[in-house]
């Protein structure tokens, strides 16, 4: 290559290496699968994609009007074995794809619990994994510990290697909770519970955010995703802790109100009911939760006295300002409040831990080495954000 | 006057709902007020609405709604990509503690603008208008089957496109983005007239949509001239077949899940709420139900054209006609197969995730095989580099880079990490200014000719050519590189500084693409004022293949004077291979419909039943409505719907002709 050519790359070495392709070089096991196929896949598709772009500048220069020396055949326009090569290649690429989609898609189910906590070490099952609820709120992220009774609004922490089950739902809109070091998004929705396993493995800050479009707040939906050791996660814990502060039904309705630009908050205490209250949208006293009118519903519902019902569940039109046609909303009192034991949305997925690669039955394991989860794109390492 | 009258008249409209606070919109107004005021004063002193009216507005002709259809497309097209350079603009700005230059309030109604404006009044226009120009062409038929539907059907486009544009001034639009999905979109969390707006100018142009579907399928199916079997069709007119029927099996899906988001808002129903049952995921399923077929409503003719091109400027038969129709309807069933590929993220389980996953893989098989037509169909060709060719290599090269990442976001984990980021955005811009607005440009150098019987100057063409093939590159490639670095889409400000760069490159290809769009329309009024240098008498300028090209350019009103009969599916290659002589006599009087203003009227009411339900003026909704009734039946009340060129008229028309054919020689 002349010297020429290498300064002309010379901007776009320093632009490659100045920025931090993190969907390429994450710091979780899950995200770093995710980065696998995208690499794989893609390169399938190059298989047959540059021959297309180099055909297209060929046929485009060689059968050009000025260049009479090339054939030209008017009525050409058939060739049964041309057609076939047409139709066939791209299928082969797709079953390859489709096959690969298959499994990857199974393989890295969010529902899914994880099997292995990086490519070589499977996953401890002695030790419980650390269980995080996440609530969207207008616009900031609500994240409760079961397990430490604390809770903090836009700051994450999880200790290197220990799995991690995320259950994830929303306060009013759609959100999607995303931190593209650790695993692909999944939507926040409201009266609505969806899950994420994942692992970090390198310790470090990392960005997380809404990926789905909430309202004028939405640029504001930021937070700090902490990879730490053992020892930094519990200092983390004990910081939460000590920050005093408790979060309760009364806090809760009181921070859900819509805000931007939230800075970091921690609650050294939280009502531990709060995060099923939330997710059936009976923060607020009067209201009845969607699992009581499920189980209500379940039973055969109360005829025409259910009805009365509709009040307690009322939850949208807190912020509405009344439908220009529809009935005003009239007070009919709640009635009894059963206490009922939250719904099992859905079976969980789980995995068995074995580190070993997938394998057809009856199928040697072929002996060249597998992918390692490290990256191998661009010589990158998974970055820090700060 | 009492505030409960004042209420009576205007509903929620006043004062306050003018933009006065915001300069930006107050300065466009200005603008756009000053060059309307000129447009208008400029039609009454030349006297030009009688002509307009009588000529154009009223027409059933199907040429002249085409190309009324391009011209609503091209002016919309200035206003969407408006909204997309004050998009750039403040992503390239808000970095470093800088707000920018937009609030939310602003910025989130732009990026929500663009969308709706570019798919449904930029790209949904100029693929009509080129079926609608094209397609009766094409078949040697004298106009659609439905004259007086196709001119209402043009006027409820414009009347959706009136409504997106008054929200600019009175009131705002939506801040929900292009799909308004609930709960974001329903009363709760927009208030606003903003989505009222959305809904109903969609709405009011959804119905046109459908109708000029309707009326083009019923034109292919039983218009066609004799001898021109199925298989014997031109590939345009197979796509807009394919096309046609998408939408009318598609709209109609568009238009019951915005009625129920109206009831919703309207009524208090709760399809769409959080509480109640309702659910919001069912209507991201719907509109996706629509949504996705609805890609393929505007590439399939984009397909068509690109076909045309290739075979005519390589001077070739199309490579593998039979595979290409079949490849076309394929993919016209498949499209409704995939629908939840656009939220893998939605928590759908495994197996139905893969199942969306490989359907939409594969309808990259009968598109790839597209692919390879044009490939083979160039090669052993003797290939023209027209512009309406080189829009196509550029199309070729574009559009499987942007086919290959829609089959990367296809696979559902490499979508968890890529879903909604910028790298979603450059996709979609790669297959839809790649395909679909690359095409429309194909065509309109290509038709242009047989529109108005002058070519479009090459020189201001390929200057346009090159700038928005190079913006096209530099605006979109670094969005690619920004979605690898996980940046999502919509955001206002940004607070890593590394990625400024990137925006700043992406701000300039916009830039780029406007000049673009400047040299395009300095193409048109370059071409206008030397007609006379570019001019084509033969009516056949590019040598070309399909029946539109037998006729005159312009072509007479009545198309044809007698109807061709076709042998081959290169149906006027063959005609001019066999040696066929233009019939000098034997005229006769041809049956033709007649103009008439009910579409100008009834779309006009319901824009404005639109605008009285989106402002709660229940007296002008409820008044507009029972006007459409009263118009629509006394419409049927109309007898003068047709009339006979007469013989001598024909004669007259042939023997000009005839004489322009002459002195060509």
């Amino acid at each position: 290559m002349s010297r020429l050519k290498i300064l002309a790359l010379l901007p776009l070495a320093v632009a490659l290496s100045g920025c931090n392709y993190v969907v390429l070089a994450p710091a979780g096991d899950i995200a770093a699968q995710q980065r696998d196929l995208v690499i794989i896949s893609t390169v399938l598709m190059l298989l047959i994609v540059i021959p297309v772009m180099a055909l297209t500048v060929l046929f485009a220069w060689r059968y050009r009007q000025s260049n009479t020396s090339a054939r030209y055949e008017p009525e050409w326009d058939h060739s049964t074995k041309l057609e076939l090569v047409i139709w066939s290649a791209p299928l082969l690429i797709i079953v390859c794809l489709g096959a690969l989609t298959w499994m990857g898609t199974h393989l890295l189910d969010p529902y899914r619990t994880l099997g292995r906590i990086k490519a070589e070490q499977a996953v401890d099952q002695s030790k419980a994994p650390l269980e995080v609820d996440v609530v969207a709120l207008d616009w900031k992220w609500l994240f409760i510990y079961p397990d430490y009774g604390i809770a903090t609004v836009n700051d994450l922490a999880a200790p290197v290697d220990r799995p991690i089950n995320f259950r994830i739902t929303a306060s009013s809109v759609m959100n999607s909770f995303y931190i593209p070091a650790l695993a692909g998004q999944i939507y926040a929705m409201p009266g609505m519970e969806t899950k994420l396993h994942a692992v970090v493995n390198h310790a470090g800050t990392y960005k997380g955010f809404s990926a789905n479009y909430s309202g004028a707040g939405f640029s504001g939906m930021r937070f700090n995703f902490q990879g730490l050791d053992d020892k930094g996660f519990d200092a983390w814990v004990a910081q939460a802790k000590s920050a005093g502060g408790s979060l309760g039904r009364a806090e809760y309705l009181q921070l859900e109100k819509p805000s931007e630009n939230e800075p970091v908050r921690r609650y050294g205490t939280v009502d531990s009911d709060l995060y099923r209250l939330i997710l059936n949208m009976c923060v607020e006293t009067g209201k009845m939760c969607q699992s009581e009118m499920m189980a209500i519903d379940a039973k055969g519902g109360r005829g025409h006295e259910g009805l009365n019902n509709t009040l307690p569940l009322t939850y949208d039109k807190h912020a509405r300002r009344g439908t220009p046609l529809g009935p005003e909303p009239t007070f009919v009192a709640g009635t009894c409040t059963p206490e009922a034991p939250q719904g099992q949305t859905t079976a969980s997925i789980k995995a068995p831990t074995d580190i070993a690669p997938l394998l057809g039955a009856g199928l040697k394991r072929p002996t060249f080495a597998p992918l390692k989860s490290s990256s191998f794109f661009l010589g990158q390492r998974p970055k820090s954000d700060s | 006057m009492s505030p409960d009258l004042l209420k009576l008249i205007f509903g929620r409209l006043g004062l306050e709902s003018l933009p006065l606070h915001e300069p930006i919109v107050v300065g466009t107004f200005v603008v756009v007020a000053l060059g309307g005021a000129a447009l208008l004063g400029g039609l009454t002193y030349f006297r030009l609405w009688g002509y307009l009216w009588r000529e154009w507005f009223t027409t059933v002709d199907h040429k002249r709604i085409g190309i009324m259809y391009m011209i609503l497309g091209i002016v919309m097209l200035l206003r969407g990509f408006a909204d997309a350079l004050m998009m750039r603009g403040q992503q390239m700005l808000a970095f470093g503690g800088s707000e920018g230059y937009l609030n939310a309030h602003h910025y989130d109604q732009v990026f929500t603008a663009h969308g709706v404006i570019m798919i449904f009044f930029v790209a949904m226009p100029l693929v009509t208008g080129l079926m609608n120009y094209v397609v009766p062409l094409q078949i040697g038929a004298r106009d659609v089957s439905f004259p007086f539907l196709n001119n209402f059907s043009f006027w409820m486009t414009v009347g959706g496109a009136v409504l997106v544009m008054a929200s600019l001034f009175i009131g705002e639009f939506a801040r929900t983005g292009w799909l308004a999905y609930p709960p974001l979109s329903n009363i709760g969390y927009s208030p606003d007239v903003g989505v009222d707006y959305y809904i109903w100018a969609l709405q009011v142009a959804g119905v046109g949509t459908t109708l000029s579907g309707i009326n083009l399928i019923c034109t292919i199916v039983k218009l066609r001239c004799p001898g021109m079997t199925m298989m014997k069709m031109p590939v345009f007119t197979w796509t807009s077949l394919c096309t046609n029927i998408l939408i009318v099996a598609s709209f109609p899906v568009l238009t019951v899940v915005l009625a129920l988001l109206s009831l919703d808002r309207y009524v208090g129903t709760n399809f769409f709420t959080n509480d109640f049952g309702g659910s919001p995921m069912m209507y991201v399923n719907l509109i996706w139900i629509w949504g996705h077929p609805e890609v393929y409503i505007l590439v399939l003719p984009a397909f068509g054209i690109f076909s045309e091109v290739t075979s005519t400027f390589s001077g070739k038969r199309l490579f593998g006609y039979t595979s290409m129709v079949y490849a076309t309807v394929v993919i016209t069933i498949l499209s409704y197969l995939v629908w939840l590929h656009h939220f893998f993220t939605m928590g759908s389980g495994a197996s139905v995730n893969s199942f969306f996953g490989i359907t939409t893989m594969i309808i990259s098989i009968p598109t790839g095989a597209k692919m390879f037509n044009w490939l083979f169909t160039m090669y052993r060709g003797r290939i023209r580099y027209e512009l309406p060719m080189m829009w196509t290599i550029a199309f070729m090269l574009t559009f499987v880079v942007g086919g290959m990442t829609g089959v990367l976001l296809a696979v559902p984990p490499a979508d968890f990490v890529l879903h909604n980021s910028l790298f979603l955005i450059a996709h979609f811009h790669n297959v839809i200014i790649g395909g679909v607005v690359f095409g429309a440009f194909a065509g309109i150098n290509y038709w242009f000719p047989k529109a108005f019987g002058f070519k479009l100057d090459v020189f201001w063409g390929k200057l346009s050519f090159w700038f928005w093939v190079v913006g096209f590159y530099l605006a979109f490639m670094p969005l690619y590189v920004l979605g690898l670095m996980g940046v999502t889409r919509r955001l206002r400000v940004f607070d890593d500084p590394s990625l400024q760069i990137w925006f700043v490159i992406a701000a300039i290809g916009a830039f780029l693409v406007f000049l673009g769009i400047l040299s395009m329309l300095m193409q048109f009024a370059v071409s206008l004022l030397k007609r006379e240098q570019l001019k084509d008498v033969t009516g056949d300028p590019w040598d070309a293949r399909t029946l539109e090209w037998a006729t005159s350019s312009p072509p007479p009103d009545y198309n044809f004077a007698f109807t061709p009969v076709v042998h081959d599916n290169d149906a006027w290659w063959d005609m001019k291979k066999r040696g066929y002589q233009r019939p000098l006599t034997g005229f006769k009087p041809i049956h033709m419909p007649s103009s008439t203003g009910t579409g100008v009227i009834l779309a006009g009411l319901a824009t404005a039943m639109g605008f009285g339900l989106i402002w709660y003026i229940w007296w002008l909704a409820a008044a507009s409505f029972l006007a459409m009734l009263v118009v629509g039946i006394g419409h049927t009340f109309n007898y003068h719907r047709d009339f006979d060129i007469p013989a001598e008229d024909v004669i007259r028309t042939e023997d000009a002709r005839t004489k322009l054919l002459a002195g060509a020689k």
